[in-house]
């Protein structure tokens, strides 16, 4: 089989990821913030998460997302590119994103 | 809010429908009571959309779809429409008898969000003898192509019990060919019919330990490619499941007729009062029902949980099974190490039995 890839291995710059049919970000008042819904799971999503994956729409590429929070929170570019390839890659182990 | 012990009533996150308690199998191991509700007494269409509505407001995320088989409601499509348009995440869980490719396809339309199917073993005429129903094996492999084709995201769940844990690592190559994202390897908890079957369903340790083992090379060997859930089946662990996340905390039931239950097997116990939909509202339930106060939080305790580090991360185990082997709902779950009754569990696990499976009948 390919090998594995880890936390850490490099997202495509050209890759569009997107959240697959049956994971949905939603915003609930009752539970007062963000949640990522998943098959038989939930993971409440802080506002920073919840802003990487709105962008996760499938017409971004990679790039232009960490460019885009790059420049939204005044941050390295660096630094958001590899904390949002842990965030995603972390995402994609568990069948949450599509890479 | 009600008077439980903490200032603050957690909201839950998850609402278990279960829409009828009909179904064409048999299963052995099924957690529905021995006393089945029947057809006449089903809460219709525009009650569960009602239900929808108000779990939303108490802050359900998402709802799961079940039964006995959801299928056999003929107003299925509307249901989950209506489970949709009230804003909850739907999860279909099913078992794959009954439920057509148009049908499905309806379904999708509907927006459902998920679909989990059952599978007893990946030998097929096992498979059958435990569903007690001949060609479910191949019914349901149909089943889950067509969940796939319609692009659905399917989870496998595979239940385990002395007949197939053997073959934990061909169950799992099965779900990633039907093309499941996930698999949940289910261990068989014993309540209702599984309570009845306990001495036919029971593995042996060493079977249980290779389960395991298999459990960890597998999630190695697949992981990015299909997600393994499961836990360790609680006759032989250490520490109780953290059930239901806690009674009353985290999620909450609601029968074919309208009974709200903290969890499915609560009827079991007696002396509780359950209210029902028919009468009040969820979220009045959720924060009055005594059921729901019955066990929450943990001011209900008894030692050794009562002092115990984890009371709040396991809440004394399983309220049922404390009932089902003590005769005692408020005791510690019993197969809790610290609990005084542990070795009564470990004696039980040594019980099996080849005699026939009592069938879930109606």
């Amino acid at each position: 089989m390919s090998e594995q890839s880890t936390a850490t291995t490099p997202i495509a710059p050209d890759a569009r990821p997107r959240l697959p049919h049956g994971v949905r970000l939603v915003h609930s008042e009752a539970q007062g913030g963000w949640v990522l819904l998943a098959p038989e799971r939930v993971f409440k999503a802080d506002p920073i998460a919840a802003e990487i994956v709105k962008r996760c729409t499938g017409e971004s590429t990679f790039a232009a997302i960490v460019d885009d929070l790059a420049q939204a929170y005044a941050a390295p570019r660096e630094r958001v590119l590899a904390d949002v390839t842990v965030m995603l890659r972390g995402l994609a182990d568990k069948k949450l994103l599509e890479l | 809010m009600a008077s439980n012990g903490s200032s603050t009533l957690s909201r839950p996150l998850g609402l278990l429908a279960e829409l009828t308690h009909r179904c064409p199998l048999g299963c052995p191991y099924c957690s529905n009571p021995l006393a089945l509700e029947p057809r006449e007494q089903e809460l219709d269409a525009a009650t569960w959309a009602r239900v929808f509505y108000e779990a939303v407001a108490l802050g359900v995320l998402q709802v799961h779809l079940s039964g006995g088989e959801p299928a056999a409601r003929r107003d299925l499509v509307d249901i989950t429409t209506a489970a949709r348009v009230a804003g909850l995440y739907t999860n279909l869980i099913t078992s794959g008898i009954g439920l057509t490719a148009k049908r499905l396809a309806e379904l999708r339309n509907a927006g459902l969000d998920h679909v989990q199917v059952s599978i007893q073993d990946s030998n097929p005429k096992s498979a059958d003898h435990i569903a007690g129903y001949d060609g479910a094996f191949t019914r349901k492999c149909e089943l889950a192509n067509e969940v796939v084709r319609l692009k659905l995201p399917l989870t496998v769940n595979a239940v385990m019990h002395r007949a197939n844990i053997e073959r934990i690592g061909e169950m799992v190559d099965l779900a990633l060919l039907m093309g499941a994202g996930r698999v949940e390897i289910a261990h068989v908890q014993y309540y209702g019919w599984g309570l009845k079957n306990r001495a036919m369903l029971m593995p042996e340790r060493a079977q249980v330990e290779r389960a395991i083992a298999t459990v960890e090379e597998l999630r190695k060997r697949y992981q990015g490619r299909i997600v393994i859930d499961a836990v360790v089946p609680d006759y032989f662990a250490r520490y109780p499941k953290p059930c239901v996340g806690g009674w009353g905390r985290r999620s909450l039931n609601v029968t074919p007729t309208g009974r709200v239950l903290p969890c499915h097997a609560a009827e079991s116990i007696p002396g509780l009062e359950f209210w029902s939909v028919r009468e009040r509202s969820l979220t009045d339930i959720w924060e009055y029902s005594p059921a729901f106060n019955a066990f929450r939080g943990t001011s209900w305790m008894k030692e050794p949980c009562a002092s115990c580090a984890r009371r709040e991360q396991d809440f004394g185990g399983c309220r049922c099974q404390a009932f089902a082997l003590l005769g005692d709902a408020a005791a510690t779950d019993p197969v809790c190490h610290l609990s005084p009754h542990r070795a009564q569990v470990s004696a039980l696990a040594l019980v099996q039995d080849d005699a026939p499976y009592f069938y879930r009948r109606v």
